[in-house]
């Protein structure tokens, strides 16, 4: 099973992710955004940071590089693909995720550790957590306010596509436990189908005790899990 | 002929803008009274150049694809010669 990591220009996680996966001991390989060759990747993680500079608006330029044209038909195609952070920005701004995601509401960067709920755990990255889990991860971002319509929310909260909800450390949805104003507390979504997830805490951070946390470590073991049982989305 | 677009770029309606916000507050802070909410956008100058209907086309492509996030902001253009 191998995991790509994408390197933009002005990422500054891919390493993290890279080390993460060495310790799920799996094998892991960087892609460069100018390359359009996903390397027979299995899984795809768009890494945090501040690709392009955040020029624009973040993520906004890193959708149009070679390497995101392979991995926009990857994720179609049914492939298995999480951004972090950075990463979680240029799946919406791509448009393989819903939403938006904005400035933080305190206009102020956040980069602290953080709880968030698990909603649901018939995902590729969550199977092996509990729908309630309670997940210690970091966050550290400015732009990480997620922001839909009304009408669309509903939309997700119908499909099931709310994964994870910012929350106090006993699992309560609270404004005190929602670090950028983001709506309804979301803190993580995926697509429809499930085979592309968006969040803005670093799991990659939290995958070692010595870390702070290993609470991360469940995304990457689920998908693990889930790659090794041979579980195959429909091509689309 | 060479001309400029002008491209705005605004959140629409609804959008929360906490940059909006933060400066209206600094501007009642100042002791201004006057002004009861601010919006902040984007603004971009572009030169372009070649026939009008197809510069055009280019250039509401350019701002739905790429200058603005059309999931909460909305834009227009203007042509100055």
């Amino acid at each position: 099973m191998r995991f790509g990591v994408v390197t933009f220009p002005g990422s500054n996680c891919d390493y993290d992710a890279y080390s993460a996966i060495k310790t799920l001991g799996e094998d892991v390989v960087f892609l460069w955004h100018q390359s359009a060759d996903l390397m027979n990747s299995d899984v795809i993680i768009l890494p945090g940071g501040f690709s392009y500079g955040d020029y624009l608006r973040s993520g906004a330029i890193a959708r149009f590089s070679p390497i995101m044209k392979s991995v926009i038909k990857f994720a179609h195609e049914g492939g298995l693909v999480i951004g972090i952070c950075n990463g979680f920005q240029v799946l919406v701004e791509s448009g393989l995720l819903p939403g938006a995601l904005m400035r933080n509401e305190h206009l102020r960067f956040a980069c602290k550790y953080i709880y968030i709920r698990v909603e649901k755990n018939d995902n590729p990255f969550t199977l092996d957590c509990a729908v309630g889990d309670v997940l210690k991860i970091p966050i550290a971002h400015k732009d990480g306010n997620y922001y839909n319509f009304q009408a669309d929310i509903e939309i997700l909260k119908k499909n099931q596509q709310i994964l994870f909800r910012y929350c106090d450390k006993d699992g309560r949805i609270t404004e005190a436990g929602n670090p950028n104003g983001s709506i309804d507390n979301i803190a993580g979504v995926c697509n429809e189908s499930g085979n592309v997830i968006g969040m803005m805490p670093h799991p990659e951070r939290a995958v070692e005790d010595i870390l702070g946390s290993s609470d991360g470590m469940k995304l990457f073991e689920s998908v693990k899990k889930f790659y090794k049982q041979g579980v195959k989305f429909e091509r689309a | 002929m060479n001309k400029k677009a002008i491209v705005y770029i605004r959140l629409k309606d609804g959008v929360l803008d906490p940059q909006g916000i933060t400066i209206q507050r600094a501007i009642l802070n100042m002791g201004y009274d006057a002004v009861s909410s601010v919006r902040s956008g984007k603004f971009f100058e572009l030169e372009v150049s070649g026939d009008g209907g197809k510069v055009e086309e280019q250039i509401q492509d350019i701002c739905r694809k790429l200058l603005a996030n059309p999931v909460i902001e909305k834009f227009t253009v203007e042509y100055e010669k």
